[in-house]
């Protein structure tokens, strides 16, 4: 067969299923509400939201990659440039730019302007040391873990916060070499 | 048609809560999880029930609010509305839906094909596992229903039926 041209992430996004993205924000807001509730360290629910980003990043990626038709990236540098523009497009109807690349291409920013987890949020002073958007992070984390990428992510400018706009540091830890269990005529 | 977001962002992190509640934080306290699964549906039914009916009049009684809910309401959560409601009329109603969205991708086989199942164990048992987790995905859309119907002036109790899935009924108990 031939191979599928990769999509642009507008392509994608114009052909899942989409819902109005109101339900999703309150109820992501809905349950980091009740999170804190049962929790009462932030810190935990930090952890737990990052948990739960993760186990849906690891099952997100077999979306992605069936949707978007993106081929192996080259670089780390491509990686980041699929999440940013096809991977946050597809999912969640916005674009990130990617910046601040460090000296030997292995880490780099994130930035998102528009955020659909956010609308109608803000943060009493109660919750100083949230990360309420860390579910984002930890689902970079997983979908990358399983296409052999360990990475470590990290925010670094939060609206919620008085910041600007949204930032998340993406540091490549290692790649894990592929290894294949099987033979070729199994 | 204001924002949107992949479907698969909702389904993600609902089915992402429903498991970090039964699996990890009460995962020996099924209902606790299950109340606070609830909880987190009633929020969400009622700040959306406030914002879709922003402009719109006072429901003039509670069949006027029940049928907001099966079709307006269930419009913009499932792009569909309930298919068949039914009254006692002494504030009973059944909603149900012949293919409930959140539970079309519910895999309910009562044939336990999974190898490492051992033979010895009791069939009923797995499909009382299998029910149990079903039903702790219902008590999201449950809360919802009470959410909404609460902002509108209407205390209720609210179960649901998935005796035949993926049809599902939600049963709505007006409290008098």
């Amino acid at each position: 067969m031939a191979p599928v041209a990769p999509r642009t992430g507008d392509a994608v996004f114009a052909n899942v299923e989409r819902v109005n993205a109101e339900l999703f924000t309150l109820t992501y807001g809905a349950i980091v509400r009740q999170l804190l509730t049962d929790l009462e360290e932030v810190e935990e629910v930090n952890k737990q939201l990052d948990q739960m980003g993760y186990n849906i990043g690891i099952r997100l990626i077999d979306e992605f990659l069936a949707k978007s038709n993106v081929t192996r990236c080259v670089d780390f540098k491509e990686t980041a440039e699929v999440i940013a523009k096809v991977g946050f497009k597809m999912f969640l109807g916005v674009t990130a730019s990617v910046t601040n690349w460090d000296a030997d291409g292995t880490s780099c920013s994130l930035v998102l302007e528009d955020n659909p987890l956010v609308d109608f949020v803000e943060l009493p002073d109660t919750c100083q040391g949230l990360y309420y958007c860390n579910i984002l992070s930890g689902v970079i984390r997983g979908a990358l873990e399983m296409v052999s990428m360990k990475t470590e992510v990290t925010w670094i400018r939060d609206m919620l916060r008085g910041d600007d706009a949204y930032e998340l540091r993406v540091k490549l830890l290692k790649q894990v070499p592929e290894e294949y269990p099987y033979k070729d005529d199994e | 048609m204001g924002r949107e977001v992949a479907e698969s962002c909702v389904d993600s992190v609902v089915i992402e809560m429903v498991s970090a509640y039964c699996s990890r934080l009460y995962s020996t306290h099924p209902e606790i999880a299950a109340r606070r699964i609830e909880a987190i549906g009633f929020q969400v039914g009622h700040q959306l029930s406030e914002r879709y009916t922003m402009e719109r009049p006072r429901f003039s009684d509670h069949l006027e609010a029940i049928k907001f809910i099966c079709k307006d309401f269930w419009s913009e959560l499932f792009k569909k509305q309930v298919d068949n409601l039914k009254t006692n009329h002494r504030g009973t109603f059944v909603l149900q839906d012949n293919r409930f969205r959140w539970l079309t991708r519910v895999s309910y086989d009562p044939t336990p094909a999974n190898s490492d199942v051992s033979p010895a164990s009791d069939p009923s048992q797995v499909v009382d596992k299998a029910a149990q987790a079903t039903s702790m995905h219902l008590y999201f859309p449950c809360g919802i229903i009470r959410g909404a119907l609460t902002n509108l002036g209407i205390p209720c109790a609210v179960s649901a039926d998935i005796s035949n899935l993926p049809a599902c009924s939600f049963v709505v108990r007006i409290k008098v």
